[in-house]
């Protein structure tokens, strides 16, 4: 299969007053056409910050990619001039954010917004823009698609806000999607339809889509394979069924021991213990060995490789071994 | 619909009047100081502010400046023989509009009076108005305004309307109007005038920061915890609602000093014997061609001193206002 | 909106009664008009009576409000002292203010919305710095100071433009005054037009249009700058009260006789009807300024338009 995206030994970090925080610290993956990848991790892990690299959208200043490469469709982004990676933004990868009242422009109807990928991409006219505009908005199913294309943001509900959201992003039918928490906002019931609607598209388009989250329960039913972050680091990669059968990280059975299930009613709920550490400060050694169950002293000054653990498996743990069998 | 209409920008739209040099700043200032403190919290959290605000002060070389600048207004405004040996009442009319001399840097007025020592003494009048003018609207701008904006109800909405009228006098001529007709020659009616028409924008500030602050989740607390309202205000609401208020006064003593000036420079303001600079800039400025150094010295000092004191209220709210960091 | 339009035309009238007679109640009760009149001397003791009658001096004061109120509504803003119709002075004085207006009005929006664009997309930058340093120090200067020192240079020293206006007071010769005029609010609209683009640069909005590969300019201009100058657009318009207002300074200055002039020769000889009459406009201008800005807000704002 073709290799859409590949991130290789990426590093941002930001400079900011208090110091440099290292946000990514040597994050490799890849996607192919029509696969999703999900990126797992709690906030401040660098899953965003790595998103956001690839995109290109990464706040300068404060933010710095100081190492690494990234490669679409075979092209180094990173070396690219700055007017043809804006000529691939939003027409060949698109973003979809978390909150959509916020991300959208408040002052400007949805049909604007929506039409302006054409005016801008495709040199079309606001009239035919607009055409467009209604087409897309009846795509993603939202009602009455014709009376609300100018209407604007505030006016629609945090669903169909979503929803717009998605179709701006798939409106030139990009090859890359990258969708950061994309249901986190949004109310328990209509976060399956959402997350139903970019799934369906995707496969329709066959687009490739990296899915930011931290909610294992949305991972599980769309995703292909899956990259655990923490720290800035992807601490386990693997394909999405075995991980849940035996996580080879700690980290990754602390997130899978962390779901509440109604088998284990009455019991305690497991927590991982500690928080997350500070990027100023990223411990030496295994970043995770202050919270870890199974650390020893070779975690507290070494840090681990990925460890290949099985065919397209690998592990950022001296112990993987113990954790697969445990 | 018309709360949402007045909110989105934080002021009302009567907001904005008495320009002329001197009232707008304080809009200004205002609007800019209504974000601070909302993003704070319990007394805790504020006094962190407060030290993280002092923190940043000191290493900010435009609080440096200007407080080094305003210690020194203060003290020449005290004791100004401290740099100025002469009488500034002592006048030859001899040496009218001559340049400078030794022993006399920057030269005579019109009256043949020494216009350094003149210079020096105007500071006692604009300092002294500018801070007397400033603590009486601030107080009571502070007391109406938070409590119209604790209590609410009838109060407040007696209140906004007081206060819309105030807004709705230009300052300039208000106080044409007002001090035209006084014969008293110190400084008191004109820091009665100003405190007079400059409370309702205290008042203003003082109201939305205490609705702000009486929102934060702890303040609800407390007063499901049982605190009665006295120990809410003082405890819980006051020390986070007094950022922007002192914001807001420190720039508004600036324009009162230039609003002092400008009253007295339309003759209406302080009056002779009395030494003030928007006096002497008013005898200079018809004598501009032929001596311009008569202007140019208080001119200097009153520009300086506003100055100083917007300086200072710009490097205080940066230092409060955690959103712009 | 129409219900909205009613409801501030209602809150209106209690800030105008309150305004009005507020320096209604300043220059008729605290100066004895018909003193102010005669001088120095005395008046003889039946002319002063006769006076007051034809001027409505001797009914209490909230009488003589509701008298002067009535007369002006009805187009009759009565005769100032000098003998010449109220009405007259204003015919030849706001024309010259509305003009003088005009001129502040346009520079401190251009000149203040360039600056304030530049310093905000420059943040933190020297240029940034130099502006932020700049309007401290026009907004230190008082008007008075300024109108004279830029009179002393642009008209005396380097001669560029005449250093007073003449009676017919064409754009070209008020350009000046119009700067001086302008000056403190020019300083305001440059920190407010960059307080805004610097808080609205990093808004979730914003972003989004970068990713959706919009190129800067359109990033900038249409997205970030529609919703940036909202809060500019409504200071400016109720700045155009308050530069009426605040005239007099710049009108006294460079000796244009418009409503400044009128109201500052008014008060000095307490010259009641024109102070009065013209104060009257001056508020009425003021709050229907208020009003425009409140609906202009609504049309720029979508959100409080169908709120």
């Amino acid at each position: 299969m073709d290799t859409l995206l590949d991130v290789r030994d990426l590093h941002v970090e930001f400079r900011t007053r208090d110091g440099v925080a290292k946000a990514v610290n040597g994050v490799n993956y890849s996607v192919n056409a029509g696969e999703t990848l999900a990126v797992l991790g709690e906030s401040g892990s660098g899953k965003s910050v790595t998103a956001q690299a690839v995109m290109g959208i990464l706040d300068s200043p404060p933010g710095h990619i100081t190492r690494g490469r990234i490669f679409f469709q075979g092209a180094d982004l990173l070396s690219l001039h700055r007017e043809a990676r804006r000529q691939l933004r939003g027409a060949r990868m698109a973003m979809i954010f978390q909150d959509a009242l916020s991300a959208l422009n408040p002052v400007l109807s949805v049909g604007a917004q929506l039409g302006e990928m054409f005016v801008v991409h495709r040199g079309l006219s606001r009239r035919d823009a607009r055409a467009r505009a209604v087409e897309l908005m009846d795509r993603v199913r939202i009602p009455a698609a014709k009376e609300r294309v100018g209407d604007y943001p505030h006016q629609f509900s945090g669903g169909m806000r979503q929803r717009i959201m998605i179709a701006m992003a798939m409106a030139l039918e990009p090859d890359l999607i990258i969708a950061d928490e994309p249901t986190t906002a949004l109310d328990v019931t209509v976060q399956a339809q959402v997350m139903e609607l970019l799934a369906e598209l995707q496969r329709e388009m066959h687009m490739g889509l990296i899915l930011i989250t931290h909610d294992l329960g949305v991972v599980a039913d769309v995703a292909d394979k899956i990259a655990v972050m923490y720290a800035g680091r992807i601490v386990e990669t693997a394909p999405v069924h075995e991980i849940y059968k035996a996580p080879a990280h700690p980290y990754t059975k602390g997130l899978l021991d962390s779901i509440p299930r109604l088998d284990q009613k009455g019991q305690e709920l497991y927590a991982i213990k500690g928080l997350p550490p500070s990027l100023l400060r990223i411990p030496p050694g295994c970043a995770f060995n202050p919270r870890c169950p199974m650390a020893q002293e070779v975690c507290r000054t070494d840090e681990p490789p990925l460890y290949e653990v099985a065919p397209h498996r690998a592990s950022a743990c001296h112990f993987w071994k113990e954790t697969l069998d445990g | 619909m018309p709360e949402q209409l007045e909110q989105p920008n934080g002021r009302t739209s009567a907001d904005a009047v008495g320009n002329a040099g001197a009232g707008g700043a304080m809009e200004f200032a205002a609007t800019e100081a209504a974000s601070i403190g909302q993003a704070t919290a319990p007394s805790a959290r504020a006094r962190s502010l407060w030290s993280d605000a002092w923190h940043d002060l000191r290493r900010n070389p435009i609080f440096i400046v200007s407080a080094l600048l305003i210690l020194f207004l203060v003290l020449i405004a005290i004791w100004p023989q401290l740099i100025a040996s002469g009488n500034p009442l002592a006048c030859d009319i001899n040496k009218s509009q001559l340049g400078p001399a030794p022993g006399h840097p920057f030269g005579f007025d019109t009256q043949g009076c020494d216009v350094y020592t003149r210079t020096v003494y105007g500071a006692r009048a604009s300092v002294t108005v500018g801070v007397c003018a400033t603590a009486g609207a601030a107080l009571l701008g502070s007391i109406l305004g938070g409590f119209a904006g604790f209590f609410g109800g009838w109060w407040d909405a007696l209140l906004s309307r007081v206060s819309d009228i105030f807004f709705g006098i230009p300052i300039i001529l208000g106080g044409l109007v007002f001090l035209s007709v006084v014969t008293n020659t110190t400084v008191w009616p004109v820091v009665g005038f100003i405190v007079l028409l400059g409370w309702p924008q205290i008042a203003r500030i003082a109201r939305g920061a205490v609705i702000t602050a009486k929102q934060n989740d702890y303040v609800q607390a407390a007063r499901a915890l049982g605190a009665g309202p006295a120990r809410m205000l003082l405890r819980h609401i006051a020390p986070n609602a007094i950022a922007p208020v002192i914001v807001v006064a420190t720039i508004a003593l600036g324009t009162y000093i230039s609003l002092e000036a400008t009253l007295s420079f339309l003759g209406v303001g302080l009056k002779p014997p009395t030494v003030s600079w928007g006096i002497d800039i008013s005898s200079a400025s018809t004598q501009i061609r032929d001596a311009p150094h008569m202007l140019l010295w208080p001119a200097a000092a009153l520009s300086v001193t506003v100055l100083a004191f917007i300086m200072l209220g710009d490097a205080v709210r940066d230092a409060l206002d955690p959103k712009l960091r | 909106m129409g219900r909205y339009v009613i409801r501030r035309l209602l809150q209106m009238i209690p800030v105008f009664v309150g305004s009005t007679f507020l320096i209604f109640v300043m220059v008729y009760a605290l100066g004895d008009p018909v003193a102010a009149l005669f001088g120095d001397r005395a008046p003889d003791p039946a002319t002063a009576a006769q006076i007051r009658r034809d001027l409505y001096l001797d009914h209490p004061l909230w009488q003589q409000y509701t008298h002067y109120m009535a007369q002006i509504f009805q187009g009759n803003f009565g005769t100032a002292f000098t003998g010449q119709p109220v009405l007259e002075l204003m015919g030849s004085a706001w024309p010259l203010t509305i003009r003088l207006t005009i001129v502040a009005i346009v520079v401190e929006a251009v000149i203040g919305i360039i600056l304030g664009i530049v310093s905000g997309l420059r943040r933190g930058r020297s240029v940034d710095t130099g502006v932020l340093v700049l309007t401290l120090i026009v907004v230190s200067i008082p008007t008075f100071v300024s109108g004279y020192v830029l009179q002393f240079l642009f008209g005396v020293k380097w001669g560029v433009v005449n250093p007073s206006v003449s009676p017919a007071a064409p754009f070209n010769e008020l350009a000046l005054p119009g700067v001086v005029l302008a000056l403190v609010s020019l300083a305001y609209v440059t920190r407010l037009t960059r307080t805004s683009i610097v808080e609205n640069h990093r808004a979730d909005y914003v972003r989004t249009a970068i990713a959706k590969g919009l190129p800067r300019r359109r990033v900038i201009f249409r997205h970030l700058l529609r919703n940036s100058l909202i809060p500019v657009v409504t200071f400016i318009g109720t700045d155009v009260g308050a530069l009426m207002g605040g005239a007099i300074v710049t009108e006294r200055i460079f000796n244009i006789h418009g409503v400044g002039y009128q109201l500052y020769q008014g008060i000095l000889r307490q010259n009641s009807p024109t102070v009065v009459g013209f104060v009257t406009i001056l508020v009425i201008v003021f709050l229907v300024a208020n009003l425009l800005v409140d609906l202009l807000y609504a049309v720029l704002d979508p959100r409080i338009r169908y709120a």
